[in-house]
Order: structure tokens, then C-alpha cells, then sequence
């Protein structure tokens, strides 16, 4: 048998060791739709529980919305369920051009090519774009999925101090020798909710002639006044070159990405992009129900507005409790607890009072810097918004945190 | 490796990774990596530093995150690859 005795004691080790760090995993049953309310299994085997869920990318309320759901059985009856094939074999449905244009109009690009994941397109983009005659010079913060696509590539790597002007531009001094310079950030960072300083970034691009590339599947649907994204926020519509996104967060949030943008980078990718040459066409039901969710968000802001209320009451009544928040105005609000232990004992204690979270730490997020990190949805009711904020005060005072700042917190219980 | 080059590899750290109003003492045994001063992924900054400085190529196997856990540990590095 090739699965040794010396592999399996070698795998084994490894996990013993991810749980010895406190890093182990662990996946909770959900018995329900995605919504602002689940009902969840935890811990395993016991009695499924009703919960508000204040820890899903599911923003504009859309993962279970009817609408939503009439048009992906509509596509599962017109157009099927899978395509058994790559999108350049036979995996190209009428449908996959529209969402493919109506995602263009929406972003303000020239155009757009599917993947199967956001993952995947930050997977691929890099490589079709840049060989080793040129630079990729990226936020030191960028979500991991860019990082991969970046070791993908041949292009040397340069990074920047998180959304420092100054140090991007020393930068792109540095490498005013290379063929090619590409600007690489997310749009909205994920941890703290903050925004890249895209109309910077846009300036600094042409003053040194590089290629702005972002991530904007936080922000995709309901950053900006009309919910185009960062770039829409920014006031950078049709500066940015290379947009990737997702369609598994606020636009539905089942599965697919995509790379929106110049019409050349978008026509090389669909050449020669790996994970789209390679992987399976989306899905004609994932198609169909996006398709739907883009229609909605462009005839009506509603959706985005109400998250926007709802954003700013969370994050006004947190404050007024006495939490330390990271500032802003995202739905990511990040509840700052600075100990890691901590941040796993308070959202435990959340759990019993109804309230689902997850605490985030090292590596996670940076030494002493742990937080839970809660996310707004528009599906979210004043009442489950005020029921969340009344457990956190319970808890905060349980571990005498509310009114505290960093410097306490930390003095209280250690980094 | 002289005192100079110690205090170089220190004063580079300091000014690609620390916040220009950061407090944080880099001295030739603070823990860079697995303190989270520099990640993995902006480790990449210091080996090219490196490699341009003093003229010489760190393959990827030995540009390891212990390898450039502190000062000291990159001195060492060095060694390897610097003619003396």
C-alpha cells in the first residue's frame, strides 16, 4: 500500500500541530438558507439552534432573495444544470455573454470574462499579463487568493507598507526600468474594512506609467453611490485596467469571479488564463440567477442604501456600547480585542446568546490584533440588529472590555 | 560581516517595514518573522535589498523564513554568499 505508516504519522503530526497552535478549523452545520437568521448544528450533534448571523459576505441580502431564486430555477429549467466542459469546448451558453456584458456596463469596463471563482481569475490574471521583464508591486495586504497569483508569476514581486502613498511611489521609482508595472490592491481590505486610495493610486500609475490592477469583491454591488465598487467611490471609473470580482459575495454569493477590463487584458485571459482554460464553465443556474442580481442592483439602489442604514446604526450603537471598532464605513466592522483567547471566548459566549461570529487572530490578521470580525447585511432588521448589539454590551461587560481602549484591553489580558 | 553591515540591514528594516511613527527597537536579535514584523510575503523586499546591495543571488530554498527570522540569522545568510 503506498499510503505508508511514515506518510500517515507525517500527516498526522501536522495536524496535531495546527491544533497545537490553536488553528484548527472547525466547520458548523447550517440546517438552513443563508440569511440573516440560520439555523445551526453546534457543536456537532447538538440540537439545531436559531441564530443571527453577523459573519456572512452575503451584504445585500441576496443569497436567498425570491427573485433570485425564481431565476436560477428558471435557468436550471431553460438552460440546465451543468456543462460537462470548459467554457472554449462547449461550455459557452448565450447566458454566459450576457452576465459577461451586463457585468461590463455595470463595472464601466470594456469588457469581461468569466471564472469559476474570484480565486481563480487572481489565479490566472498575473501570468497572461506580465513575464520576468516585468513588476508587480502590491498592498502588503492583499488577500491571499493575489498573493497565490502573484507566486504564479514570473514578474518580479514588490510590495508596499498597506495603502502608503509614499512607499507605493518609491516603488515605482525602484522599478522604472521594467517592461511592464502593474499596481496591485484590493479595493476594500478584508479584515479591517478599509478602502485602497484608488484616485491616489490611479495618479501614481500615471505619473509613472503602471497598470492599476483591484480586487473589489468586498466592495462589488454597494461601495459607491450606485454600488459599482471602489473605483465608483474613488471617482475612478474607466481608470482602472484590470478588475476582478466575485459573484459569491453580495451578488448572490453561490460561486464564479471574473477579470473585468481593458479589452485586450480581458481577451488574454480568455486565451490563456489556466484556471479558465482549464476549470469548468459556471454553472448555467449561477449564471441565470446573476444575471438576475445585476438586473435588480441596476434598476435600484434600495438594497445598497438599506445596508448603508444599516452599517451606520451597527456601527453608531457598537461605538455609543463602548467597543473599540476600527473606523469607517463599511459592513465589515471589525470588534478589536487585541487577545486571541479573548476574541475566541467572546464569540463562544456570542453563540449562547444567539448571536454568530468568528474571532480572528494571528496569522489571520497581525500579532495583537485580534478581533471579531462582524459583517452587515441589508437583510438585517432593526430588532436582530438590536438584539446583536444588547448581547455584545452583555458579553463586553462579562469580560469588562466596554469603554476600553487598547492600551486597557491589552493590560487586562495580554497580546 | 562588519558592524556597518549589521547596522545597514537594521536601518533597511526599520524604514521598509516599520510605520514612520513607530516606536518598535530592531536589534540584531529581534524576531522579524515569526513576530509578525515582516510576513512571508513581504519578506521578498529584503531578499532583493539583499541581493542588489551585495551583488549576489539567495536561492529560494535557502531564503527560508528562519533564514531571515533576525538580523543575526540574515548575517549568517550572508555569509554563505558574500565573498569574506
Amino acid at each position: 500500500m503506498a499510503y505508508s505508516e511514515k506518510a500517515k504519522v507525517f500527516y498526522d503530526n501536522e495536524l496535531k500541530s495546527i491544533r497545537g497552535a490553536g488553528l484548527f478549523k472547525e466547520e458548523r452545520y447550517i440546517e438552513s438558507p443563508q440569511s440573516s437568521t440560520i439555523v445551526v448544528e453546534y457543536p456537532p450533534g447538538a440540537e439545531p439552534k436559531e441564530v443571527i448571523n453577523l459573519c456572512a459576505n452575503n451584504y445585500l441580502g441576496l443569497s436567498s432573495h425570491p427573485a433570485v431564486l425564481d431565476a436560477a430555477r428558471c435557468g436550471l429549467e431553460t438552460r440546465g444544470y451543468g456543462m460537462s466542459s470548459v467554457r472554449f469546448i462547449c461550455g459557452t451558453q448565450d447566458t454566459h455573454r450576457e452576465l459577461e456584458q451586463k457585468l461590463t456596463v455595470f463595472l464601466g469596463t470594456e469588457d469581461t470574462v468569466l471564472f469559476p471563482s474570484c480565486m481563480e481569475a487572481n489565479a490566472g490574471l498575473f501570468e497572461v499579463l506580465l513575464d520576468k521583464e516585468d513588476a508587480m508591486i502590491a498592498d502588503r495586504l492583499v488577500h491571499a487568493s493575489i498573493v497565490d497569483g502573484m507566486r504564479l508569476c514570473k514578474a518580479q514581486l514588490f510590495n508596499y507598507k498597506h495603502s502608503n502613498m509614499a512607499h507605493l511611489e518609491e516603488k515605482l521609482q525602484e522599478t522604472q526600468s521594467c517592461r511592464l508595472r502593474l499596481i496591485i490592491t484590493d479595493g476594500v481590505f478584508s479584515m479591517d474594512g478599509d478602502l485602497a486610495k484608488l484616485d491616489q493610486i490611479c495618479d501614481l500609475a500615471d505619473k509613472y506609467d503602471a497598470m492599476v490592477m483591484v480586487d473589489d469583491s468586498h466592495a462589488t454591488g454597494f461601495v459607491g453611490k450606485t454600488g459599482r465598487g471602489t473605483h465608483e467611490y474613488c471617482g475612478v471609473m474607466g481608470r482602472i485596467d484590470a478588475i476582478t470580482t466575485t459573484l459569491g459575495k453580495a451578488l448572490g454569493g453561490a460561486a464564479g469571479g471574473c477579470v473585468s477590463g481593458r479589452k485586450e487584458i480581458v481577451e488574454l485571459c480568455r486565451q490563456r488564463a489556466r484556471p479558465y482554460l482549464f476549470s469548468n464553465t459556471v454553472p448555467p443556474v449561477v449564471v441565470a440567477a446573476s444575471i438576475r442580481v445585476i438586473d435588480l442592483i441596476s434598476s435600484s439602489t434600495d438594497r445598497r442604501d438599506t445596508l448603508e442604514k444599516n452599517t451606520l446604526y451597527f456601527r453608531e450603537k457598537m461605538t455609543q456600547a463602548g467597543f473599540d471598532i476600527k473606523e469607517g464605513f463599511h459592513p465589515i466592522v471589525p470588534i478589536m480585542l487585541y487577545n486571541a483567547k479573548l476574541a475566541q471566548d467572546f464569540s463562544r459566549d456570542l453563540f449562547a446568546e444567539g448571536i454568530y461570529v468568528v474571532g480572528f487572530f494571528f496569522p489571520v490578521v497581525a500579532q495583537g490584533q485580534a478581533r471579531i470580525r462582524t459583517q452587515i447585511s441589508a437583510n438585517h432588521t432593526k430588532a436582530q440588529l438590536d438584539k446583536a448589539i444588547a448581547a455584545f454590551t452583555k458579553i463586553g461587560a462579562k469580560y469588562s472590555i466596554l469603554g476600553k481602549k487598547k492600551e486597557e484591553i491589552v493590560a487586562m489580558y495580554g497580546l | 560581516m562588519t558592524e556597518d553591515v549589521k547596522k545597514l540591514i537594521i536601518e533597511y528594516i526599520k524604514r521598509e517595514y516599520l510605520d514612520e511613527d513607530s516606536k518598535e527597537e530592531i536589534t540584531e536579535s529581534t524576531k522579524l518573522i515569526s513576530s509578525g514584523i515582516v510576513d512571508s510575503f513581504s519578506m521578498v523586499s529584503l531578499k532583493t535589498f539583499l541581493e542588489k546591495k551585495f551583488n549576489i543571488k539567495i536561492p529560494d530554498e535557502k531564503a527560508t523564513p528562519e533564514a531571515f527570522d533576525s538580523v543575526t540569522n540574515i548575517m549568517n545568510l550572508l555569509q554563505q554568499f558574500v565573498p569574506s
